[in-house]
């Protein structure tokens, strides 16, 4: 009992960590732009597919596919971006969530489609050699897949914090999020900010797609679930905040795996939407954020 | 009674004569399937309509009461109750549910009440999916007869468009877009805004829960929580979109304009209607938020206005020897 019940926590932190990496990218566009991009899943699911074809047509490791998926994700997101969000960017905040979360639904039913078109319907998934490799410790197993993962999500935070606190761009991004007209008065190129945010929050999407096609597996309808997982978690650990939405990430996959232990594998993600509806109402500033005034 | 008002009336008549007239002309029963397709879209996108359009709430989880509805009515009608009155208990449990969820909802505003109804769509979606695991299936398949189906979506669609345009043109229906306007300013001038969001959140759910009992009648064989699925929310709001929400009519062209490319599409090229419906949604969100009913008011304009400059342009004008 004991035993199981440890794995289980495990196992939910491990997830976790790639629910928090596969929340950070919508966080981020949200937290700068004020864009509600419920394509994230189907992003997400681009850059699954990006590591498929990698790995089984040129034979890369899954974990080396990252930059390329990121790379590929950062442009879709720039022409996403251009094309289509920025002509709701100067609306005022409140329409402006509601008119991109309706646009983002538009194109979350066109990739899916061309999604099934590109790759069919069938399940793809991604095993490498050290697929089956795992350690044990106190008893507990650790996949070196999931550790992996793990790891791979802690980097990125760590990355994505020095970027926005010590660079220069990072810096300008912040100063948006806090004030876009003084921001702009100062001299910076608020719109090119805003692609930027954009794209990186796509590119993240990347990351956790390759991630994602590696521990579990992909297909073109997978985008609202993983969307869903995504808010679930931004709205947990408030809004904007990144460090907030990795912890909001543990906390949905320890609910996840501890609904699975305790009740039902069934009920796992109906845990985490009630979880979702209950912050929503009662905590709206997520379990971690500061009240606005 | 204006003119126009006389020839609308007669168009409508004729119409709904035609449709009623329509099974003594047919016995196609793939003509019959796409009618009733069509008349499902109908009465989901103008209940949507009710309270995502006029009321201004979007609400994401439509399918919850489309699902409530076709659950109830499937499992009593199944299980031996007469079909007229299992019809009824499906719009009555999607009211009941739409009651017992929107207290709670409406404290949510703006994009987390359309995230909200979305999760708790999501949460009948699967928890239905895993009381009911197995499919159901009709128990009189034998004396199956669509000619009665046909009228019950019929009468279904006819009773949801009338009561929708009866509810907006009414005193509530004036105080439910003043909601949409501006909720504070309509509390202001004595609106309860949680009443009338409730009252669009009933009536939108009432229907629903029809097209979903008539769903249940109709369909053969289907598993219990696929009405629940996310799909019959979506594409009834971008057929809401698509023609224009806010307006009666606007429903009627977004659901015949989406089933009408959905089979010219399947006929020449395959899967492709569900992106170039997504494409001209985002168009419409983006550059005409009046949907296909405003793109034909401004035609109408744009033609008067050419019109009357053509008439009343100097060339015409002295061709006609009218001058003083």
């Amino acid at each position: 009992m004991f035993e199981g019940l440890s794995q289980n926590l495990v196992f939910g932190i491990l997830v976790g960590s790639l629910y928090g990496l596969a929340a950070m990218g919508l966080s981020m566009i949200f937290g700068v732009t004020k864009l509600l991009n419920v394509a994230h899943g189907e992003l997400i699911m681009f850059g699954g597919y990006a590591c498929f074809w990698a790995f089984s047509l040129l034979d890369i490791d899954p974990f080396l596919t990252i930059p390329l998926a990121m790379l590929a994700l950062f442009l879709i997101g720039a022409v996403l971006y251009s094309l289509i969000f920025s002509r709701t960017i100067k609306l005022p905040d409140e329409s402006k969530v509601k008119n991109s979360l309706l646009v983002a639904f538009g194109l979350s039913v066109i990739l899916q489609n061309l999604a099934l078109r590109f790759w069919t319907a069938d399940e793809r998934g991604v095993t490498p050699a050290y697929y089956q490799t795992s350690f044990t410790a106190l008893e507990v197993r650790f996949p070196l897949v999931r550790l992996a993962s793990f790891a791979v999500a802690l980097i990125f935070l760590i990355a994505l914090r020095l970027f926005l606190k010590n660079t220069y761009t990072g810096k300008a991004i912040r100063a948006t999020v806090q004030n876009w007209e003084a921001a702009s008065l100062m001299g910076i190129d608020i719109h090119k900010v805003y692609l930027l945010s954009f794209s990186i929050g796509a590119a993240l999407a990347g990351v956790a797609g390759t991630l994602v096609v590696t521990n579990y597996s992909i297909q073109p309808a997978m985008g609202l679930g993983w969307t869903m997982k995504a808010l679930i978690v931004m709205v947990l650990g408030g809004l904007g905040s990144i460090p907030g939405t990795f912890i909001g990430g543990l906390i949905l996959g320890v609910t996840e795996s501890a609904t699975s232990f305790f009740i039902n594998s069934n009920y796992r993600e109906v845990a985490g939407l009630i979880l979702f509806v209950l912050v929503l109402i009662f905590r709206p500033q997520g379990l971690f954020g500061t009240k606005e005034s | 009674m204006s003119t126009k008002q006389i020839i609308y009336l007669a168009l409508i008549a004729v119409i709904l004569v035609g449709l009623a007239l329509f099974p003594f002309m047919t016995q196609d029963d793939s003509t019959f399937n796409l009618v009733i397709l069509v008349f499902l879209y109908m009465t989901l996108a103008s209940s949507w309509n009710i309270l995502g359009g006029y009321t201004g709430q979007t609400n994401l989880g439509h399918a919850a009461f489309f699902g409530a509805g076709s659950l109830a009515t499937r499992l009593l009608w199944v299980g031996g109750f007469p079909a007229v009155p299992s019809i009824l208990a499906g719009g009555v449990i999607a009211v009941a549910l739409a009651l017992a969820i929107g207290i709670p909802a409406f404290k949510l505003k703006g994009v987390y009440f359309a995230i909200g109804t979305l999760a708790l769509a999501l949460i009948l979606n699967i928890t239905i999916g895993n009381v009911f695991p197995e499919m159901s299936y009709n128990p009189a398949i034998s004396d199956y007869q669509i000619v009665p189906r046909y009228y019950l979506f019929l009468g279904l669609t006819v009773i949801t468009i009338a009561a929708a345009y009866f509810l907006v043109n009414s005193r509530w229906g004036l105080g439910m877009m003043a909601v949409r306007e501006g909720e504070e300013a309509a509390e202001s001038l004595g609106i309860s805004a949680l009443r009338h969001k409730l009252l669009a959140l009933a009536a939108s759910a009432f229907f629903a829960g029809l097209a979903g009992s008539a769903f249940a009648y109709y369909h053969v064989s289907y598993y219990l929580n696929m009405p629940f699925g996310p799909e019959w929310t979506f594409d009834p709001m971008m057929m809401a979109y698509i023609g224009g929400t806010g307006t009666v009519i606007g429903p009627i062209i977004g659901s015949i304009f989406f089933v009408g490319l959905k089979q010219l599409l399947v006929w020449n090229v395959g899967e492709y209607h569900l992106i170039i419906f997504g494409v001209l949604f985002i168009l419409i969100v983006l550059f005409l938020p009046g949907g296909l009913v405003e793109a034909w008011k401004k035609y109408q304009r744009w033609f008067t206005r050419w019109y009357q400059r053509r008439n009343t342009s100097p060339r015409n004008v002295i061709g006609t020897g009218h001058l003083p």
